[in-house]
């Protein structure tokens, strides 16, 4: 049998209808592949992805689910390749004919059958709260949209609470959506079912419209950058960080409490940081902690380093020393801060996991925002 | 009655792939008054020209209408031909069926029915036209050049070759330009001093040349033959007519200001010249860097100069110069590679970029010539990242054409100088000048390493205890499809070329339109690439776009040539088809001065009413239309040659 590769334009062509028609710009320079968090650890290269997909080359199978969509690479490409467009449109193409690799099924599974990642009950999704939390009604300053993650992961629950503890105390009204809500869709569709995204969508912008929510705050920077990017609604959608942000500068929330000297570093979520261009609020929450030094990493802001999390690897098993998650504890971990702070569900669980994963347990603790600031309010 | 002959061009296939051209023409000669209709495969040529020549004696023609390009192309050379043919050229009117037409659309009927209505209109404004006679000016005979780097030094010596007077304008208080701060250039590896610096010294030495150095231009008034430009000499607190060069002064100054010759890598005293081998060779103080303009004491370089030639209150000065052409070789700046993070460039020392390089290589510069970083050590491995910020949307989308080469000079200096690895990262080797290939394949027998990848990160982060106190280059070597790490001692960045950061306020001053990175524009990329839309300003070198030395040179001598069409004649025929003003209905509201792009119209006080200028009139009809009292017509678009040709146009 012939080595030899075939052009298979149909494919090619296929591709870019669904979506991913930008890889012709593409001059194979390898600044993505050479800017990509895996390169170090893996033989993934988006770069050959591209050039695979500009020829319908076989071999697209093989890569097509490498990206975790941090967006590192789109941000430095010299010809303005939309990389995670193609990557979408690729992974639709294929998911489309039945591709999908058995550690994502369930997770797509659940979120067509119940509405969340997780395989949570329908009804349980607010259980978290205890009832201690109001839902929301017209009239009220924020839509507080719990991501599925905080609602269902026991890890991410603390931060669910942490943050409503914090809502209560800051004047503010505010409301937590009814369990029909459903996840916000970013991860289905960057894996590409297209059609399953559309649905969900369709039942939260009416649960948007319905509710007359007209300030949507989120904790997960996913439903942050999929609400203002792919729903088009008209509410106003802010991040956990922007308005702990403000609450603490009005002074409407006081953390007083001394920290004795707490080094703390920040990892930018991709999904804050890149996709939606919030760096300083969480710097500058952390700067407003009494007794908090904030101990910055190598790759930080813009040049981010990515969890692993996003693009369906929060679902995805990979070796130990091709973990993303496993280098930034270490790089955390090098700066001598005790405290590996960061702002995104994903995130969380994915270095929550290298930590334990790393026995680093009793060096190193992840912490969300909230829950730093909440630990830093009196009593 | 008319006698009005249509011509009707294919243009190739450009008009006839959409315009029914042959059908068109048939039409044209159903026209009243249209005595002879034609079409042909492209008019401009020579059996085109002799065929609108041919028709107009045999059938008598009073009128020519063709049908063609736009008129910013051709119009002049059908004035020509018809003038040649004994009509008066104003008796032609030309019909845009190319761009404003057949370039449209795909619709070969939309195009066809378009340009029927269009030569309708043509005949009927046809019929109205008048002969006109073109007026003449006295032509200044001297010549601005501003910009003294290789291109306008070039531009000024061919120019006073001519025996004619030149002015070469700098800002800087030397001429010479980048390639003066060069040591070698490519690909035949001359010493870039000992040819460029002859140059400096002839244009110091020649009669005909008056340099201007640490000057700028301020104002321009005029038009072409008559330019009129205000120059601030800058004060350079030395008087240069008592200076004798000695340089004592230097010797005493204890003033530090930083070396702009050697990019920085160094300190240079406040009074100074910027290099040896400076044209001229006197000094000028730097007042950020002076003690006495500082602390209001010292004034050592005063007691030193045996001229008395320290002038601490000597100010900016200007003059008016008139020149009949200007010559803008004003060049180009280095992109600022620190917004780039990921190459560390400001943050670890060991990261170069260019000309810093080209400084180190110099025998002048701040080493002496020898390769030695920042902390003193000689680099044992070198990396060359190409295509930093050009080719790259994020930054300049344009390939800056030159770095290709000079990084391969830098490659071989680097080994001649060192015998260090050099590594080349590079997307595209780009080579296609004379020699250039040649050169490409000289470096690579060299056993420069050539990875095919842009660079993405240099860090001196690294878990690998070989490449301690390195600083590791990381990229996609694309050939092999692996990641690369190369551990370096020294990185050198080949930045995009810029245009000047001032460009838009010369542009500005000379009425220039830039491109879109704010090079200065061409008015025709082919075929008149050293003009602009101002007449009588040329542009030369890297002022209009990235360009090496080879190509620099050569339009500095183009340009020089293209001054002289103009100050070799004495007098310069002006377009006759130009708005003149009634002042029995003129209202003085200054409507037309306010609209003018040319600054025409100049409002007469005593008079209470505009008046035309019409040396720098263009005919445009800006002011014409403008005139709520109607009382500025313009010559060979008079109101009733508008509205005929409308007329015309809305039959269909």
């Amino acid at each position: 049998m012939s080595t030899a590769l075939t052009p298979y334009l149909e494919m090619s062509q296929a591709i870019a209808e669904a979506g991913g028609e930008a890889f012709r710009k593409c001059y194979q320079c390898g600044t993505c592949t050479g800017t990509c968090p895996w390169s170090p650890v893996t033989e993934f290269s988006i770069r050959k992805l591209i050039r695979l997909s500009q020829f319908g080359y076989d071999g697209i199978e093989d890569l097509m689910w490498g990206c975790t969509t941090c967006k590192f690479c789109v941000d430095r490409c010299p010809r303005g390749v939309e990389i995670i467009d193609l990557v979408k449109s690729i992974r639709n193409m294929y998911a489309g004919g039945g591709l999908l690799p058995t550690s994502l099924r369930s997770f797509v599974g659940s979120l067509a059958s119940r509405g969340n990642p997780w395989s949570g009950d329908v009804e349980k999704r607010n259980d978290w709260g205890k009832g201690k939390y109001p839902l929301f009604a017209e009239g009220m300053d924020y839509l507080y949209w719990t991501c599925c993650t905080v609602c269902y992961d026991p890890r991410n629950v603390l931060v669910a609470k942490a943050s409503a503890e914090i809502l209560n105390r800051s004047g503010l009204s505010w409301g937590l959506p009814g369990t029909d809500a459903q996840c916000c869709g970013e991860s289905v569709k960057k894996v590409g079912d297209f059609d399953l995204f559309e649905r969900i969508k369709g039942n939260n912008l009416g649960l948007f419209k319905a509710g007359g929510a007209r300030k949507i705050l989120t904790i997960s920077p996913h439903c942050l950058a999929t609400f203002k990017q792919e729903y088009g609604g008209d509410a106003e959608v802010v991040h956990f960080s922007e308005l702990l942000d403000d609450l603490i500068r009005s002074g409407k929330i006081q953390p007083k409490k001394d920290r004795g000297g707490l080094k703390v570093t920040y990892h930018d979520p991709c999904y804050l940081g890149r996709h939606s261009g919030i760096y300083d609020a969480p710097r500058d929450i952390l700067k407003a902690l009494p007794g908090v030094e904030l101990v910055e990493m190598d790759r930080i802001r813009e040049q981010s380093m990515c969890c692993g999390g996003g693009g369906g690897g929060l679902w995805m098993e990979r070796a130990k020393g091709e973990r993303l998650s496993d280098l930034r504890v270490e790089e955390a971990l090098a700066t001598g801060a005790t405290v590996l702070a960061t702002s995104c569900p994903y995130c969380i669980a994915m270095l929550e996991d290298s930590v334990r994963t790393l026995n680093a347990d009793d060096r190193i603790q992840v912490k969300d925002l909230t829950e730093l600031v909440y630990e830093s309010l009196e009593g | 009655m008319s006698r009005i002959g249509v011509f009707v061009c294919h243009c190739g296939l450009n008009i006839a792939k959409t315009v029914r051209v042959s059908e068109l023409a048939e039409f044209a000669g159903t026209l009243p008054d249209v005595v002879v209709a034609a079409d042909y495969k492209f008019m401009c040529s020579t059996p085109g020209q002799e065929l609108i020549q041919n028709d107009i004696k045999k059938y008598n023609l009073d009128r020519v209408i063709v049908a063609a390009c736009s008129p910013l192309m051709h119009e002049k050379t059908f004035r020509k031909v018809i003038a040649n043919a004994g009509l008066n050229q104003y008796l032609l009117s030309i019909v845009n069926v190319r761009e404003q037409d057949a370039w449209v659309t795909d619709s070969e009927d939309e195009a066809t029915a378009k340009a029927k209505a269009l030569i309708n209109g043509a005949v009927y404004r046809a019929r109205l036209l008048q002969p006109l006679t073109a007026r003449f000016i006295d032509v200044n005979s001297d010549v601005m050049v501003v910009g003294g780097g290789i291109t306008g030094i070039q531009a000024a010596l061919e120019l006073a070759e001519t025996g004619k007077k030149v002015y070469l304008v700098e800002r800087n208080s030397t001429i010479g330009g980048h390639m003066a701060q060069f040591d070698k250039t490519f690909p035949t590896l001359d010493c870039s001093a000992c040819i460029l610096t002859p140059k400096m010294d002839a244009v110091l030495q020649n009669p005909r040349i008056e340099l201007m150095t640490y000057c700028e231009v301020e104002e321009v008034k005029g038009f072409v033959g008559n330019f009129d430009v205000k120059i601030r000499q800058k004060a350079r607190y030395v008087d240069h007519s008592k200076c004798n060069a000695c340089l004592a002064c230097t010797e005493k100054c204890p003033g530090r200001g930083t070396s702009e010759w050697d990019e920085g890598l160094v300190k240079r005293k406040a009074i100074y010249i910027p290099f040896p081998q400076a044209v001229p060779q006197k000094p000028v103080i730097d007042r950020n860097a002076c003690t006495y303009f500082k602390k209001g004491k010292c004034r050592l370089c005063e007691k030193a100069c045996g001229q008395s030639a320290i002038a601490f209150d000597q100010e900016d000065t200007f003059r008016e110069i008139k020149v009949g052409a200007v010559i803008v070789a004003t060049g180009y700046d280095l992109m600022d590679t620190k917004p780039l993070v990921q190459y560390g460039y400001g943050k670890y020392p060991g990261v170069y970029h260019a000309l810093e390089i080209e400084r180190l290589f110099n025998s002048a510069g701040p080493t002496g010539g020898k390769v030695v970083m920042r902390d003193g050590r000689e680099p044992q491995s070198i990396a060359i990242l190409h295509c930093i910020g050009s080719r790259d949307k994020n930054h300049c989308e344009y390939c800056s054409r030159v770095c290709c080469m000079y990084s391969l000079k830098f490659a071989h200096l680097l080994k001649e100088k060192t015998h260090g690895d050099v590594y080349q990262l590079y997307i595209d080797m780009r080579a296609p000048g004379k020699g250039y290939e040649e050169f490409y394949n000289r470096l690579v027998e060299e056993d420069v390493k050539f990875i095919r990848g842009k660079a993405a990160r240099v860090t001196d982060k690294t878990d690998n205890p070989d490449f301690a106190g390195k600083l590791v280059v990381e990229v996609d070597d694309t050939l092999t499809g692996r990641f690369a790490t190369i551990p370096v001692d020294m990185v050198v960045l080949s930045p995009a070329m810029k245009p000047r950061t001032d460009a838009k306020e010369m542009a500005r001053l000379f009425n220039l339109s830039t491109d879109k990175y704010g090079f200065f524009m061409e008015k025709h990329p082919k075929l008149a690439p050293l003009s602009t839309m101002t007449e009588g300003v040329f542009i030369a070198g890297a002022c209009q776009g990235p360009k090496d030395i080879p190509d620099s040179v050569a339009q500095g001598t183009g340009a020089a040539a293209e001054a002289l069409t103009i100050v070799v004649k004495d007098r310069l025929e002006l377009e006759a088809a130009t708005a003149i003003v009634n002042p029995a209905s003129c209202c003085g509201c200054q409507s037309c001065v306010r609209v003018c792009p040319y600054g025409a119209p100049v409002f007469n006080r005593e008079k209470n009413v505009s008046e035309i200028n019409e040396a720098l009139c263009k005919g445009c009809g800006l002011c014409a239309a403008s005139c709520p009292a109607s009382a500025i017509f313009t010559r060979h678009f008079t109101n009733d040659q508008v509205m005929a040709e409308m007329e015309g146009l809305m039959e269909f």
